[in-house]
């Protein structure tokens, strides 16, 4: 197992690039610690599957360096990185039966048969795929097809990381959560260093101890699932993470004040400097939208029911407010004030967090 | 070894081109010269064949009628062929795997067998002599080899493509024109050329169904075989020339066949 | 392949076919079987003579002999462009300007009318005037097809595989295009080897698309009538007689209709046996 860094790495697809546009990945640094529970997390098109590729070897990064425990391992192909990988959709060797498949890439490696044999079945019940194994790999579900990819993976003992790009894709919702918390517990189980390429927050936040948020091809923040939930560094991962996402409000700063809707608003990060020519926003999860007496005054556009709580969404002047309510507290029924929790407030200049 | 790799196709493909470069050559030949002697090269090279053909009707118009109802049979019988295979790939139904198999029994029998009863259903519809009543005779052997070809391509197509685009909110028009056709472009390249090749290069049925408004380029030739003995050189100018129009389906549908390897990416 | 949906919507979806099929083969096989059953004088008298023909057909020399050389060619040609047409699709480029070469030259003997394949490999092959056979003997080798049964087969397979193969490498071809790169991928880090590659990831995957390839050759070839016709004329002698030309000569030289049309009968049913027999062999194991 290793500590994997990525240096200066940036990526296109195209032969000459001119635009920023042009690159799928911009200039990126990072590194994975050994034994880690990493989440890849970020929309379709941000450069997550990229990036994944980079560091499986599957993809050459335009520049930059790729490191396994400090040795470069860039010019090195796939299959001498000692990677794992488990694919969107299920990939296993048809015509074998699991036990085969399980053992397929130990056989290639030349293992004894009786050590192959343990292996195989250690991780067959680490998996509880023990039953299926003398059935043909064709024949199982999806999900179980995807444990056999992971299988592969883990019956090799000098697996470096294995990299799950958006696996519970073609998984039933049902079945999602069984196969996630699985993974999580083989986390825990195996402690082997793993990412976790997704789109969705919920797969991220519930399996990685930290997060790393891409948006258009950098990185956003790396953080642990609460970090990125109370204090996200950019409107970016505010506004991507939680459900509702974080209210993205204008917001302007003059005298050493922060201004909304014309009254002045009370931030956790107050402005230091000067911000004259920078975009400004709050940042204010719903959470921390409370009604009060007397505050900026909204207007109630629509109140949806999602269960223990209601999203109320809001509109003062051009902006769109979001704000939970609790069962039982009443709502005025169109004209309502609002304020917003200074401790939970933000200031962001051109999307970053002031700090 | 790998290295060499390209050492295969290109093999083949200089095999392949040998006798075609014989046929060219022939083309420009005179029938006596050909007959005559071995020469590599036309010794007398002539362009009469090639003139006759541009300029004697029967002979142009045969291409043009054979164009016609060529592209005709090609889209009905891919257009027929899409939903039919998408029926045997995706559902089960009464009598479908037989009704699958049956398809194919229909390219079995010698065309020899249908050019009398053809001949005499068409006729009694009134159908005689039109390009129609070729490209629908043709429909006999191109629509099963379009939807076994075609739903070979689909049922590798995994299930829960269709699933996730309807979990996604597409209609089922929409995510069959967008998402699943794309799919199996590879599938449809091959059925479209394949289609156009098979009633292309046929001779007996598009014959037997035709006289003079509708005659194929394939009834033309054959002419050549009659009165003076075989006319090698123009059978072979008509023959190069016949080459052409396929050349140009397989170019065009080129990108489909190859579509899978250009995807790259997952 | 998962379970299909249990839909009897599917005969609408294959209701247009069924018809413009049908339409087409329903009726002339009527009028075939009519005639296999009758015999004729001429002046359109027919009587009803039962399975006479039949037997008649099925105890004839001159059939089993026919037969047995149209199972020996079809034999051959599968052993050769199956295999061929397969390794071909493997070594051909992927991607890049060259694809659209070697499909463009790989298509053109497709596109050639089988009378004038015939007419074509006749001279190329003949030992005075034709390339392939100057060379051939040039070479020291005694060839003359016209009046070697033996050559007159190696042209006549030659012709063939020269003409067909590329049918199976455009199927295969596109067939291998098919394979998501993922599996590739997968391969890759399992530490496959390239023939572990196509004996797990590439054959398998190739299995609907070569099913047809096979069926395909199978039944063109045990039908092939034009160019052998053309190239031999079914000689010398009968030594390249082929089951079609058989029936052809049948039918049209002597006009015997009862005969001919119950030969026909009996060769559409072999064929269609063979085939079903390939076809459940190749899909076994694919309904789960």
């Amino acid at each position: 197992m290793a500590k994997i860094s990525l240096e200066n790495v940036k990526h296109s697809y195209l032969k000459r690039p001119r635009t920023p546009e042009d690159w799928a990945l911009k200039k990126l640094d990072l590194e994975w610690s050994n034994g880690g529970a990493y989440a890849l997390l970020g929309p379709s098109g941000c450069g997550k599957t990229t990036l994944l590729n980079v560091i499986s070897g599957l993809v050459r990064p335009t520049e930059g360096r790729v490191l396994f425990d400090d040795v470069d391992l860039t010019e090195r192909p796939t299959d001498r990185r000692h990677i794992a990988q488990v694919f969107q959709f299920p990939v296993v060797y048809d015509t074998m039966t699991v036990r085969e498949n399980l053992a397929f890439p130990l056989r290639n490696r030349g293992l004894k048969a009786s050590e192959i044999e343990q292996k195989v079945e250690a991780i067959a019940h680490m998996l509880d795929l023990d039953e299926m194994l003398p059935r043909r790999a064709s024949g199982l579900t999806a999900d179980g097809k995807q444990k056999i990819s992971l299988g592969r993976g883990l019956v090799r003992s000098d697996v470096n990381v294995i990299m799950f790009d958006e696996p519970l894709t073609v998984i039933d919702p049902h079945l999602k959560w069984q196969l996630r918390s699985k993974l999580k517990e083989l986390h825990q189980r195996t402690r082997r260093t793993m990412i976790y390429v997704t789109h969705d927050q919920t797969e991220a936040l519930t399996f990685a101890e930290k997060v790393v948020v891409m948006h258009e091809g950098r990185v956003v923040q790396v953080g642990s699932p609460v970090e990125l939930f109370e204090r996200p560094r950019h409107t970016f991962v505010g506004h991507f993470i939680g459900s509702p996402g974080m209210n993205i409000l204008p917001c302007e700063v003059s005298g050493g004040g922060v201004h909304f809707a014309g009254r002045r608003v009370e931030v956790e990060n107050p402005p230091r400097g000067s911000l004259a020519g920078r975009h400004t926003e709050l940042g204010v999860r719903p959470e921390f939208v409370l009604l009060a007496e007397q505050g900026i005054p909204v207007n109630i556009v629509k109140v949806s029911d999602a269960g223990r709580y209601r999203i109320v969404e809001a509109r003062c002047e051009e902006s769109r407010i979001k704000l939970l309510l609790e069962e039982g507290v009443s709502l005025p029924a169109s004209n309502a004030s609002v304020r917003f929790d200074p401790a939970h407030t933000r200031l962001y200049a051109d999307g970053q967090l002031l700090e | 070894m790998r290295k060499l790799g390209w050492l295969v196709p290109a093999l083949y493909i200089v095999f392949l081109l040998l006798p075609i470069y014989w046929l060219v050559s022939m083309s420009f030949k005179t029938t006596n010269e050909i007959l005559g002697a071995f020469t590599l090269w036309p010794k007398k090279f002539t362009l009469e064949n090639y003139q006759k053909i541009f300029t004697d009707p029967t002979w142009y118009n045969g291409y043009i009628n054979s164009l016609i109802y060529v592209v005709i049979n090609t889209v009905i019988s891919v257009l027929v062929a899409l939903p039919a295979a998408y029926a045997f790939s995706r559902y089960r139904f009464l009598g479908d795997k037989h009704l699958f198999f049956w398809l194919l029994t229909n390219r079995m029998a010698p065309a020899a067998v249908f050019a009398l009863p053809f001949f005499q259903l068409y006729s009694a519809i009134g159908l005689f002599d039109t390009h129609i009543a070729v490209a629908l005779a043709h429909c006999l052997f191109n629509i099963p080899l379009a939807v076994w070809i075609l739903e070979g391509f689909m049922s590798s197509v995994p299930r829960q493509l269709d699933e996730t685009a309807y979990l996604d909110g597409y209609g089922f028009w929409r995510f069959f024109l967008k998402i699943f056709l794309p799919t199996i472009a590879a599938g449809i390249g091959v059925a479209a050329f394949f289609c156009f090749m098979f009633s292309w290069v046929e001779l007996l049925l598009a014959k037997t169904l035709t006289s003079v408004a509708a005659k194929p380029i394939a009834a033309t030739m054959t002419r050549t075989a009659s009165s003076s003995g075989y006319e090698l050189g123009l059978l072979a100018a008509a023959g190069t020339l016949t080459i052409i129009p396929g050349a140009f389906v397989i170019y065009f549908v080129r990108n489909y066949i190859a579509k899978g390897f250009a995807l790259g990416r997952v | 392949m998962e379970g299909k949906t249990q839909n009897q919507m599917g005969w609408l979806f294959v209701l247009p076919v069924v018809t413009l099929v049908a339409f087409n083969a329903v009726i002339p096989l009527m009028a075939v079987v009519n005639y296999s059953v009758q015999e004729t004088f001429g002046n359109n008298m027919f009587f009803f003579e039962g399975v006479k023909w039949f037997e008649q057909v099925l105890h004839s020399d001159r059939f089993h002999a026919s037969l047995g050389r149209q199972l020996f060619f079809s034999g051959i040609i599968l052993a050769i462009e199956v295999p061929l047409g397969v390794a071909i699709a493997l070594a051909m480029p992927r991607r890049g300007p060259w694809v659209s070469v070697c499909l463009v030259l790989m298509a053109l003997p497709l596109l050639i009318p089988w009378n004038v394949v015939g007419a074509m490999w006749n001279i190329f092959a003949l030992p005075d005037i034709g390339m392939l056979g100057r060379l051939l003997n040039d070479l020291g080798i005694n060839y003359n097809y016209t009046q070697q049964p033996i050559s007159a087969w190696a042209t006549l397979i030659a012709m063939d595989v020269w003409h067909w193969t590329s049918l199976v490498v455009l199927l295969a071809y596109a067939g291998l295009s098919a394979i998501p790169d993922a599996y590739y991928q997968a391969a890759k880090i399992d530490g496959a080897s390239p023939w572990a590659v196509f004996r797990y990831i590439q054959l398998p995957k190739m299995r609907r698309v070569l099913t047809i390839a096979v069926l395909l050759r199978f039944m063109d070839s045990f039908n092939i009538h034009t160019e052998p016709f053309v190239l031999t004329g079914g000689g010398p002698g009968n030594a390249t007689t082929l089951l079609s030309i058989d029936l052809v000569k049948i039918a049209l030289g002597q006009f015997d209709l009862g005969p001919a049309a119950a030969m026909s009968i009996i060769y559409f049913l072999i064929i269609l046996l063979l085939s079903w027999v390939f076809y459940a062999v190749m899909t076994r194991g694919e309904e789960q």
